[in-house]
């Protein structure tokens, strides 16, 4: 068993874990502990080593060295053991396409050597949590991207795993579709373990207690999102709107501010400190109107570009 | 029996796709009326009386069956589903079994559809049917272990080429329109190494001439030893699939 300093039981703790694919290190000797009952968030972008690590927690990849545990269970030494006490919302949708969703939840619940009972108990809360209880019996080839996803989902949910792994699980949905998936990922809060991958913000903002930045393999940051934002509290961003504004213009105000972005009808300007006067009396005399100012408070945007000098989206 | 679930899936799955299920069923009952209508065509010398050509055809309609397991298996490999599964607490056993059981009624099915057909056109059984019966579906069984290896070893492009080759294979060593003993030579070698013509020529055995277990326990044994091994090389091949 493993405890933290506080007495909080660690249910995932990885130890170096890396993972390479010929020369490409795809996981760099990462380090986490996750307590029981947390929602952690990988937050990355595409290509940063989120699946590879859910993949290796999972027992679907043997680790290139360092290992982990997964309530206790080592993922190379008892793989079945840890098998017996998680599940996984991989990336793609899942889902066997013939099958009705009452079918699908029935055969995850089968695999994992639940009771028919149970699995029939567990089915129906599930298909009304996921609103899929009208469309239980049409086969999922039917169904839209969106409800293949919740009942994906629910999939993962059916045997009631100490463990879940929810791998972006909201990738190429709609707003409102995904709006939906976070409400049903916020009711899992505290009641499991979970770790969820992801390369939107604003879903590991609203649902995770805490977050591990990942970049090229490796943990660049690694807190709540409340104190990744407050680590970077010192650096001040002003987004400006202006007409007029040319290349000249923002490559010349580098010269004073080196992180200046091109925006939507305007300009950011990110600086430990920042002049709005001293801005002004730059660009006037260069023929740019400017319409409005304002500084914005840090987002998990800012943070990842100050960490990683790279946007979440590139 | 965790491994049943996934096989009830596996059936479904199958039995829900229609048209491949009606080639599945129906090849060799379709190949046998053609063949029995070329035979007539020929004439009395034909070697494709129902009682050469309904052990052979019965193999034949096997070969497509490899293919049809080797695409499913192959299917769910390149989609995220088999690897949703793989997270489940199976064994490599576990799943080549759920891939294969469903495949067992078709394999029944289609013997009994080319024995009837077989019999309407004139099929005169001299030996035990039971037997022969049971020789072709050890070799049914066969060619879906031989599907689970092709399906964990290819992707579903290349098994609609693999599968192809392994059935003109089978055509052509498998003693199916030709004796094999007529051809002699490296071709009567490789083809009676193959499990196939083992069980054609036990099953007509049977068939014409009222062989008994004794008479065909060679080939029988052949066909049965194949089919352990193709069992046991998809395990080892899954068990290698499983972690990465």
């Amino acid at each position: 068993m493993s405890y933290g300093t506080n007495g909080n039981y660690f249910a995932i703790q990885t130890f170096r874990l890396s993972r390479k694919f010929g020369d490409l290190v795809a996981v760099n000797g990462i380090d986490l502990s996750i307590k029981e009952g947390e929602l952690f968030s990988l937050l990355g972008p595409n290509g940063a080593g989120k699946t590879t690590a859910i993949k290796m927690l999972c027992c679907l990849l043997r680790s290139s060295s360092g290992t982990a545990k997964v309530m206790g269970h080592d993922i190379n030494e008892d793989p079945m053991a840890v098998k017996r006490i998680i599940d996984v919302s991989p990336q793609e949708t899942a889902i066997a396409e013939h099958l009705n969703a009452w079918e699908n939840l029935n055969l995850m619940g089968g695999i994992r050597g639940l009771a028919k009972e149970e699995v029939k108990k567990m089915s129906e809360e599930l298909l009304e949590m996921v609103g899929l209880t009208k469309r239980a019996k049409e086969q999922v080839r039917k169904f839209s991207g969106g409800m293949k996803r919740r009942l994906s989902i629910a999939m993962a949910l059916v045997s009631d795993p100490q463990v879940l792994f929810l791998d972006e699980p909201t990738l190429g949905l709609d707003p409102q579709s995904r709006r939906g998936i976070w409400e049903h990922i916020a009711e899992l809060k505290g009641k499991k373990t979970i770790l969820l991958t992801t390369h939107y913000l604003e879903e590991a903002d609203a649902l995770a207690d805490r977050i591990a930045i990942i970049d090229e393999g490796k943990i660049a940051a690694l807190g709540t999102p409340q104190e990744l934002k407050d680590s970077i509290s010192d650096i001040q961003v002003m987004e400006i709107k202006a007409k007029n504004l040319s290349l000249d213009a923002i490559e010349g105000l580098k010269e004073t501010y080196p992180e200046v972005k091109a925006i939507e009808d305007g300009i950011e300007i990110r600086a430990k400190e920042l002049s709005f006067y001293e801005i002004v009396d730059y660009l006037r005399p260069m023929g740019v109107t400017i319409q409005s100012a304002s500084l914005k408070q840090s987002t998990l945007d800012d943070v990842f570009l100050h960490l990683t000098g790279k946007e979440l989206r590139e | 029996m965790r491994f049943a679930e996934l096989a009830v899936r596996n059936f479904k799955e199958m039995w829900r796709d229609p048209l491949s299920m009606g080639l599945e069923i129906g090849i060799p009952g379709g190949f046998l009326l053609i063949f029995w209508a070329l035979g007539r065509s020929i004439g009395d010398e034909s070697f494709l009386t129902p009682i050469m050509l309904v052990p052979g055809i019965t193999v034949f309609g096997f070969a497509f069956l490899l293919m049809f397991s080797a695409i499913m298996l192959s299917r769910d490999r390149e989609g995220a589903l088999l690897s949703r599964l793989l997270t489940a607490p199976l064994k490599p056993r576990d799943f080549i079994l759920s891939y294969s059981l469903p495949y067992i009624p078709i394999v029944i099915l289609q013997i009994a559809l080319c024995f009837g057909i077989g019999v309407l056109l004139g099929l005169e059984m001299t030996g035990n049917a039971g037997l022969a019966f049971l020789v072709l579906l050890v070799m049914g069984i066969c060619c879906v272990e031989l599907g689970m290896i092709l399906g964990l070893l290819f992707t579903v492009n290349q098994v609609s080429g693999v599968g192809s080759a392994i059935i003109t294979l089978i055509a052509l060593l498998g003693g199916i329109w030709i004796d094999l003993g007529t051809i002699g030579g490296v071709f009567y070698s490789i083809g009676n190494a193959l499990p196939f013509t083992h069980a054609i020529n036990g099953a007509r055995a049977i068939m014409a001439y009222g062989a008994s277990f004794s008479g065909i326990a060679t080939d029988f044994y052949w066909v049965l030893g194949y089919t352990v091994v193709f069992f046991a090389l998809g395990i080892f091949l899954f068990r290698r699939r499983m972690v990465e």
